[in-house]
């Protein structure tokens, strides 16, 4: 397998039946995975038909206001158009072909035996994009992506590598969908990140999945001295189980990591996800927010955080909304202090909606659900530090669009 | 405008008004004294239709058709409108959007805004770290955009400092449109504590509430005289 040393291939095959610490366990058997079916990868045709899917995700179709634009579907390359100098965008196998494997990069952040699902993507990879900013490059308009999923019961193997080489600034929109026709598929992700010194990356990843989408993203960030990495997660529409836990670790002095999470889950959905920061080095610092609002849907929200150097400082701040009698919120924030002098704090809320800021709403002319959606809308609207003005508008919008999860 | 008739209203099973009589005609405002705890707020609220207030015996006529069991919103599209003493903090929502919910006709409120003193505050989050002048700088505002043909003011001078006092007085003495006569349209309650309001509303009639019922009906500068002069007690047992 000319993508795996033998040494990897050897860990994988082990771990083939290795299950997640969290998350339920799924059958791979449920799934097809076929790589020589075609998979309808013409973009003008799915520009044509999904249009309105695509956006959803974040993908701005006329591809105007993007430095690039990559799109998969199933497992074939549909897109991956260069607009700006200093940005590389390829397929992973192109760029795995073309620069040796990428032994530095290629399975080092995430390990290839760190389940199955790792280990099912490492032995039946389908392909991925790979975006590299040559180092001191500052693109001013970010890179779309979208993997997108078409077909009844569809496996999706992914694998991407980003790496923002040093003194690079970098924005990528990272969407996931299923076709409008498609309401099962299975997931399987694995994204590395590398943040060089001084470096900046903002990733936000939209999931606008099919109802019955169960999805295994399998994420890892190591970020350099005084690199920032910024991660925002949105995902307001029903996916029947998610489980994903991205860790990033910070690597050298002065090393930033911020993630956000906005989530909502209808009815039928179980999303178990989080976040953790290993802060290593002088400091380093650390911020994980999330905002998790169920409409009887569950949702446990995770987040870690390790203090490893005397000089970091880190917070954690999970607060979930309860807007039905059934589902669950589960925050569960952990942090480990490992020497003296650590500095790291979580706040955790989990509660209904307040009848009186809703009647506060109804005094102003709204009915009791305009006033419910706007204070829900207005919970989801988490300030997310360090995000560039176009990308705040896309979200803005995404979250009046999406209704907040269907109310 | 508005008659309340032998109102009687529970919070949680709790009694808080009795026996509560009043009349409103079109273009009058009328002020609502009363110690803490006597039901000024819960009256208010009950008007508007907050749900824990529960109407367990009366009516309230609001132009001539009877709301006592509407939900708050259909109260407020009918030309109700309030502001509150403490007004909830709303996150995520900045107070623009919900300017911009009370906008119902689309005016440009950017000159209500700057003539409040309160634009900087747009952007703000609904409430989330405003002092005392600036919530009700904010409920003003939202009212004025509004329009509302009745309008309820739950103590608009808590909080407020003498210079802020004399704007909001003003404004809301313009907004009840006291400066008019003959052709004035619009009706007022107002609860106030400290009477500063009085100096800008030219109200016409006042009330003493105490332990959830009204027990003096008269003019309200004679009564917020008598009040401070005698304190609330002596003031339910006089008549005026």
């Amino acid at each position: 397998m000319y993508h795996l040393s033998p040494e990897q291939e050897a860990r994988a095959r082990q771990a083939l039946e290795k299950e997640s610490v969290y998350g339920a366990p799924v059958d791979f058997a449920a799934y097809v995975h076929d790589r020589q079916a075609p998979a309808g990868e013409d973009f003008d045709r799915l520009v044509r038909q999904e249009e309105e899917t695509l956006t959803k995700a974040g993908f701005a179709v006329d591809e105007r206001q993007r430095a690039a634009s990559f799109l998969q579907v199933n497992h074939a390359v549909s897109r991956c158009r260069r607009q700006v100098e200093g940005v590389e965008v390829l397929p992973t196998r192109e760029a795995l072909a073309k620069y040796d494997g990428l032994p530095d990069y290629w399975w080092q952040a995430v390990p290839v035996d760190g389940d199955k699902y790792t280990a099912k993507v490492a032995l039946e990879f389908d392909n991925g994009y790979f975006i590299r900013a040559r180092s001191g490059v500052k693109a001013s308009l970010p890179v779309q992506t979208c993997m997108f999923m078409e077909h009844q019961q569809v496996m999706q193997n992914v694998h991407n590598l980003i790496i923002v080489e040093e003194g690079a600034e970098l924005e990528i929109i990272s969407g996931c969908a299923t076709a409008s026709t498609t309401a099962a598929g299975l997931h399987l992700g694995v994204s590395e990140i590398y943040v060089g010194k001084n470096a900046r990356l903002t990733f936000t990843m939209i999931h606008n999945w099919g109802e019955e989408v169960v999805t295994r993203p399998r994420s890892a960030a190591w970020v350099e001295a005084g690199g920032v990495f910024i991660s925002n997660y949105i995902c307001l529409k029903k996916v029947q189980s998610l489980q994903m836990y991205p860790t990033a670790r910070l690597r050298g002095p002065g090393a930033t990591v911020r993630f956000n999470s906005i989530v909502a889950a209808p009815a039928g959905a179980s999303l178990d996800m989080g976040s953790r920061v290993i802060l290593a080095h002088p400091g380093c610092k650390a911020e994980v927010i999330s905002r998790a609002v169920s409409f009887g849907g569950e949702i446990i929200a995770r987040g870690h955080l390790v203090g490893e150097d005397p000089g970091v400082k880190a917070h954690l701040e999970c607060h979930g909304l309860m807007l039905s009698d059934r589902g669950l919120i589960h925050a569960i924030p952990e942090l480990e202090g490992r020497v003296a002098g650590v500095e790291m704090s979580h706040e955790a809320a989990v509660g209904k909606i307040a009848q009186e800021e809703v009647e506060y709403l109804m005094a102003r002319g709204l009915d009791e659900e305009e006033a419910t959606s706007t204070i829900v809308r207005g919970f989801l609207n988490v300030e997310i530090a360090g995000l560039p003005a176009g990308l705040r508008r896309d979200l803005d919008e995404l979250l009046a669009k999406s209704n907040a999860g269907g109310l | 405008m508005l008659r309340v008739e032998d109102l009687w209203v529970e919070v949680g099973g709790q009694q808080v008004l009795h026996e509560v009589n009043f009349h409103i005609p079109v273009g009058q405002t009328h002020i609502l004294f009363g110690k803490n705890g006597s039901g000024k707020t819960s009256l208010l609220l009950t008007l508007i239709g907050y749900r824990d207030y529960r109407v367990v015996q009366g009516r309230i006529i609001f132009k001539g058709r009877e709301i006592t069991h509407l939900p708050i919103h259909e109260r407020v599209r009918l030309g109700m409108g309030v502001s509150f003493q403490r007004p909830p903090t709303v996150r995520g929502l900045l107070t623009r959007q919900m300017v911009e919910i009370c906008n119902r006709s689309g005016r440009d409120y950017l000159p209500l805004a700057e003539r409040l003193n309160f634009v900087p505050f747009l952007d703000r989050e609904l409430n989330v770290g405003f002092s005392g002048g600036e919530m009700k700088r904010s409920e003003l505002l939202q009212l004025l955009v509004q329009q509302p043909d009745f309008v309820m003011l739950d103590e608009p001078e808590s909080g407020v400092d003498i210079e802020n006092m004399k704007l909001i007085g003003k404004i809301t003495g313009e907004l009840l449109e006291r400066h008019l006569n003959r052709t004035r349209r619009r009706s007022g309650l107002i609860i106030t504590h400290t009477g500063y309001i009085l100096d800008y509303t030219n109200a016409d009639l006042g009330y003493v509430m105490l332990d959830g019922t009204i027990v003096c009906t008269g003019n309200p500068f004679q009564i917020f005289a008598t009040i401070n002069e005698k304190g609330f007690e002596e003031c339910a047992q006089c008549t005026i």
